[in-house]
């Protein structure tokens, strides 16, 4: 049996997760079909990884509790890669007393960092272990203002952090999952041991 | 690092801000103290208005652009995003809400229209819109003109649902009707609705509609918001059907809760229980023609 990953499916950009995993596990030569939805806590067993899309934290982190996926979440034995409203979720302090984070990474969130909507943008970003520049397109998004010793910075902008990294776990202030650029996806899958055979 | 180039208000940034919402209920709220019960109920964004549809109904008369100072309190009272709703063609409407700095426009029918020819041309904005559509043509000539969203109309503040059925089945059973039919009879079609070809060819590829699609219109109780998601729906707005409602902190974490859990009549049942009265409603069929929001724009 192939490996199985979930796209936490309660709110967001869940379809786009689930495309971009699809075309990742294409590229490595594995079966696309087995990226699935994640909306109870009985369909967390037997994946390998999980995406938190984007969306809105405030209503994810509310989704969460409701039904019953917090204390799963923080016993989730692989790899977890968020964006944009994932990103805050897996943070261990955010600046809104509304999101329960679960601390899966030590870092500090500031959500909206950029402001509204018309400060949304997209730019070419450097990104550690890409050899040229991640066209990243940032939408009403977060950024860390601090990362701890043992979490790995890969990408920080003028206004902080924006892409991080411990262990299995991954996270993104902007959306790899709207663009067609799979570098990103194929990075995760290949610290938890999926990645092209030879 | 510095970055070299930014783009602010790409097609992307605007699609990608609607596809944020998805699987959300975006409430209409006429105060901060509304928005906040919106935010806290988890509302995925609020729409800021001096008055909800229902209310539009009966004060009748003109119905024009929120008061900006409404706008900004509620837009200070929330961390969510604000939409704004402008008149159907009102270009400086538009771009008053986008100087206010609103995160979506609606460009609504239920305010009454400024341009009975023409909508505003929406890829001159950098701000995302969203526009209501009764069938397939209207929705594929909304994203001609830029929208980066779609909803039913429904008919607004009616808190009737048979409208927005009646729209969303128009949209997704065209859809579906497509399926299998060449290209040139595609693009046969596409004369016949009024729509440009490309965009019908690339909705029948995709199955569905190339932007976010939302139903409007008419939501009033958890049931209407899951039966819309039922039938295809990515999210919902609800108007009226919340702060008309007995007991709006209520209704509204069960209409979020039912729109989570669609296809899951358990949920919706125990959310439903004891909520208390829904908003008393008016049956489309008694409406005037000229109170057929509907009919506004196409």
């Amino acid at each position: 049996m192939g490996v199985r990953l979930g796209v936490l499916a309660l709110q967001g950009d869940v379809s786009e997760h689930i495309r971009g995993f699809r075309a990742a596990l294409g590229q490595v030569g594995e079966e696309g079909d087995l990226v699935i939805p994640v909306r109870h806590p009985d369909d967390l067993t037997g994946l390998s990884a999980l995406a938190i899309p984007g969306g809105e934290s405030t209503t994810i982190s509310r989704l969460i509790q409701k039904n019953g996926l917090y204390e799963p979440l923080l016993q989730f034995k692989g790899g977890i890669f968020g964006t944009c409203a994932g990103m805050v979720l897996m943070a261990s302090r955010v600046d809104d007393p509304r999101v329960r984070t679960l601390g899966l990474l030590d870092i500090t969130v500031k959500r909206n960092a950029f402001g509204r909507q018309k400060e949304s943008f997209e730019a070419d970003i450097s990104v550690t272990g890409l050899d040229s520049p991640y066209h990243a397109y940032f939408i009403r998004a977060p950024v860390a203002t601090r990362a701890g010793d043992r979490v790995e910075v890969l990408a920080r902008i003028d206004a902080g952090i924006v892409a991080v990294r411990k262990g299995p776990h991954m996270a993104l202030a902007f959306h790899p999952e709207l663009g067609t650029d799979l570098r990103l996806q194929r990075m995760f899958l290949e610290r938890i041991g999926i990645q092209k055979p030879g | 690092m510095k970055l070299e180039e930014l783009r602010f208000g790409t097609e992307l940034l605007k699609r990608g801000f609607a596809s944020m919402q998805k699987g959300g209920v975006i409430m209409d709220v006429v105060n901060a103290k509304q928005a906040a019960i919106a935010e806290e109920a988890g509302a995925v964004a609020v729409m800021a208005l001096e008055r909800v549809p229902a209310d539009i109904r009966k004060a009748g008369g003109v119905a024009r652009m929120a008061d900006p100072a409404i706008i900004v309190e509620i837009m200070d009272a929330v961390s969510i995003p604000v939409m704004g709703k402008v008149r159907i063609g009102h270009i400086v409407e538009a771009q008053v809400l986008e100087s206010l700095g609103v995160d979506m426009i609606d460009e609504s029918e239920v305010l009454t229209p400024a341009d009975e020819q023409f909508h505003i041309d929406k890829t001159s904005f950098k701000v995302p819109f969203v526009c209501g559509a009764r069938d397939l043509g209207e929705a594929l000539r909304r994203i001609h003109e830029g929208a980066a969203m779609i909803r039913t109309k429904g008919e607004a503040g009616t808190g009737n649902v048979v409208e927005a059925v009646r729209h969303m089945r128009n949209i997704m059973g065209e859809i579906r009707a497509l399926q299998g039919k060449s290209p040139q009879e595609i693009v046969a079609r596409a004369r016949e609705l009024e729509a440009p070809s490309e965009l019908l060819l690339e909705t029948v590829k995709m199955g569905r509609l190339p932007v976010v699609n939302f139903s409007a219109g008419g939501i009033a109780t958890p049931s209407d918001a899951a039966l819309m998601m039922q039938m295809g729906a990515d999210g919902v707005f609800v108007g009226s059907g919340i702060f008309h409602s007995g007991d709006p902190e209520r209704m509204a974490r069960a209409i979020v809760e039912a729109v989570n859990h669609f296809d899951d009549p358990r949920v919706i049942a125990e959310v439903s229980k004891g909520l208390g009265q829904a908003m008393k409603g008016i049956d489309v069929h008694t409406l005037r023609e000229d109170e057929v929001l509907q009919y506004r724009g196409r």
